[in-house]
């Protein structure tokens, strides 16, 4: 469903993605690894539409959308979280999530003006499936909660079920892990395995928690400064000569 | 530590005297035809020496007084208290507002004429200041050209009341809407721009808006202005001592009444508080519905936002609209009050006060934005005999208030839409 071709991206005289390509299918895990600073998350700001990559194509179930602006392609069913988390601290935990909404929402002023039938009727499934994701995600008491005041693993959390809300078709994950406890590594690890299972999203998950990535992935690209090194099943991967030398082997 | 205190409170009380000294102390005088410089008495030189030397000292002990001054806030019974119950917050507040609008309503009756004239001015400020809120308080637009959709507003009714005869009613609606279209057009190309350059950018737009009206004299009648503006009509009643159009008839003959001024004054009075109502109202429910919302996303985490599919120009498009039209609102209300309009109305300095009313109150609170604009206009008023000084009082309050309550008056708390789980 996305394939992405010969991405590059250059920051001056930084080329910071070389090459990159790599494609994921309907219900597929694919991950992302590499060094600090190797590219991943330029990678996906590219996807995101948040930088125009320098060359390359990216293709999303048929469409080139390389370059084209940020919102569209959240609109498409590609929703991103960040590496460092990005809610809205001052908003509580469900206006989040219906933020995530807005879209599904009847956004007519006057519509909402007067309250519409048509207008309660979406503000109410909106509500609905923020109880729901917050409920998925055991959060469902801290609804009311501003979400600067959650901890760390519950942010983490509360950031993947708004783009959960989103309806998407693919999910991007920037280090979801990172931060974590291991008692959250491993509920995080099965809520994303539920996404690809229950849900039917593709994910694509940069991570540097091999136990993480090996578990869940169903096929890994390795990038090495922006130039991509390796990829395959987790178990070629792990086998991999470049790979080892490059990156595991100073782990 | 200490020498570097005195160098800058030095350097403070110098510029003091650099720049009170040839304003204050030196004058310019007429004899015949020269002109001479002479300079002033004692007394002013010793203020001025004084004014210096407390600058020289203020900077020197700046931490310690500073410090002591945050502490008096400490006294305030109210800071240390936590902040009420969402529910009871909005009850009480629902309170306050019912009670303001029930005095509101009677109170014209039993006062005098100025003074209601006054408070029409004040409630105008109040639809300003609630539209302004919008684009500033809630969307985080630095709007500095506000004034223009004000004149819009003010403009569309003086125009089509002259040449086709317009009335107040038809203009109101009309009036705001073409404020709202104005920001539409206007918005578009300049809300790419950030923060400064935004600020920067609305600022030339207001003052294009006004010079434009004062150069297309054939139209707008330049700086004379346009006068004759008609008064509202009450269900085709007239307030006027005499009938001017054809079918109306006259408010004081219908009743068999004697005619009175007033009741002119309180019309207006009573069209512009309904009108400041209805304003308040919307904008409440605006902030509960999902562009009020997104305005907030977008102003608190941009980014983020936009990865959530939120449009950054039409989120911030809506904001600007919307605040232009209630501007276009207060503009007709403004130009059937006066009855007369010009250019001089319209000038950054209205900005600038509506701007103050918004800060002052608090970005985002509507009783703060209310309690404002009344303090704005009307102490200004009550002090007249400094009126000279008004400017600078305004902004030694500024400053004041950016030092003890950066967050307003009334600090916005917004209301959150809450999530009622069932057991
Ligand atoms: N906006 C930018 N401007 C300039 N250089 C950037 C920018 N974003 C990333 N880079 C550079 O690109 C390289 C890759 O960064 P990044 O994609 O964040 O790495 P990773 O996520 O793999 O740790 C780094 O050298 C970084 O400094
Ligand atoms: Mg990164």
């Amino acid at each position: 469903m996305l394939e992405i071709q010969n991405l590059a991206m250059r920051f001056g005289g930084l080329l910071a993605v070389d090459g990159v390509s790599l494609d994921v299918q309907e219900r597929e895990i694919h991950s992302i690894i590499g060094p600090n600073g190797a590219g991943k998350t330029t990678v996906f700001n590219c996807m995101s539409g948040f930088y125009k990559p320098s060359g390359g194509k990216i293709i999303f179930q048929g469409k080139e959308i390389q370059g084209k602006p940020d919102y569209k392609i959240s609109r498409m069913g590609m929703v991103r979280t960040f590496q460092h988390v990005r809610l809205f601290t001052q908003m509580s935990v469900v206006e989040n999530l219906l933020v995530a909404q807005h879209r599904h929402l009847n956004t007519n002023l006057l519509a909402g003006l007067v309250k519409t039938p048509n207008y309660r009727e979406r503000e109410r499934k909106s509500l609905d499936r923020a109880a729901y994701w917050l409920e998925r995600i055991g959060m469902l008491d801290q609804a009311n909660v501003d979400a600067g005041n959650l901890s760390y693993g519950q942010q983490r959390r509360l950031e993947i079920a708004r783009c959960m809300v989103t309806k998407p078709q693919l999910l991007m994950l920037d280090e979801p892990a990172a931060g974590l406890n291991p008692a959250e590594t491993l509920e995080l690890n099965q809520l994303i395995v539920s996404l690809k299972e229950d849900y039917s999203v593709s994910v694509v998950l940069i991570e540097h928690d091999m136990n993480l990535v090996m578990d869940i992935s169903d096929r890994i690209t390795v990038i090495n400064q922006g130039r991509p090194l390796a990829s395959g099943t987790p178990q070629e991967v792990r086998a991999n000569k470049d790979v080892i030398k490059a990156y595991l082997g100073e782990a | 530590m200490a020498t570097s205190n005195v160098r800058h409170a030095l350097f403070c009380a110098i510029v003091t005297i650099v720049i009170s000294y040839p304003i204050l102390g030196l004058n310019l005088e007429a004899e015949g035809i020269n002109i001479v410089l002479t300079g002033t008495d004692a007394t002013t030189i010793v203020a001025i020496a004084c004014a210096a030397l407390i600058v020289f000292l203020f900077q020197l002990f700046r931490d310690s007084v500073m410090g002591k001054l945050g502490a008096v806030s400490d006294l305030n019974p109210l800071t240390g208290r936590k902040p009420m119950e969402q529910d009871k917050r909005a009850k009480l507040e629902s309170w306050v507002l019912t009670g303001l609008v029930v005095v509101a309503l009677f109170w014209p009756f039993f006062s005098s004429r100025g003074a209601v004239d006054l408070a029409t001015l004040v409630l105008i400020y109040v639809i300003l200041a609630l539209g302004l809120n919008v684009v500033v308080g809630l969307a985080g637009l630095l709007d500095l050209g506000y004034v223009a959709f004000y004149a819009v507003g003010a403009y569309t009714f003086a125009l089509l009341s002259q040449y086709y005869g317009i009335s107040f009613w038809m203009a109101l609606p009309l009036g705001a809407l073409l404020a709202g279209l104005f920001g539409l057009l206007l918005g578009f190309p300049v809300l790419r721009l950030r923060g400064d350059y935004l600020a920067i950018v609305t600022l030339g737009f207001g003052e294009i808006i006004r010079i434009l009206l004062n150069n297309w004299t054939n139209v707008t009648g330049g700086p004379n202005g346009i006068g004759g503006i008609p008064d509202p009509t009450l269900f085709g009643m007239e307030f006027g001592r005499r009938v001017k159009e054809e079918g109306n008839t006259s408010f004081h003959e219908t009743f068999g009444i004697a005619y009175s001024g007033e009741h002119k004054v309180i019309f207006l009075y009573l069209i512009a508080l309904v009108l400041a109502i209805i304003t308040a109202l919307i904008i409440r429910r605006l902030m509960k519905m999902p562009v009020g919302r997104a305005w907030e996303a977008l102003r608190e985490d941009e980014i983020a936002a936009r990865s959530l599919g939120l449009s950054r120009t039409a989120v911030k498009l809506s904001a600007f609209t919307i605040g232009a039209f209630f501007a276009g609102f207060a503009g007709t209300i403004f130009a059937s009050k006066q009855g007369f309009i010009s250019p001089e109305s319209f000038v950054f300095l209205e900005s600038a006060i509506i701007l103050a009313i918004v800060v002052l109150g608090g970005m985002g609170s509507q009783i703060g934005v209310i309690l404002a604009a009344i303090a704005v206009t009307i102490l200004p008023e009550l002090a007249r005999e400094f009126s000279e000084y008004r400017m600078l009082i305004f902004g030694a309050a500024m400053v004041l208030m950016m030092i003890w309550r950066p967050q307003g008056l009334v600090p916005m708390r917004r209301l959150h839409i809450t999530l009622k789980t069932q057991e």
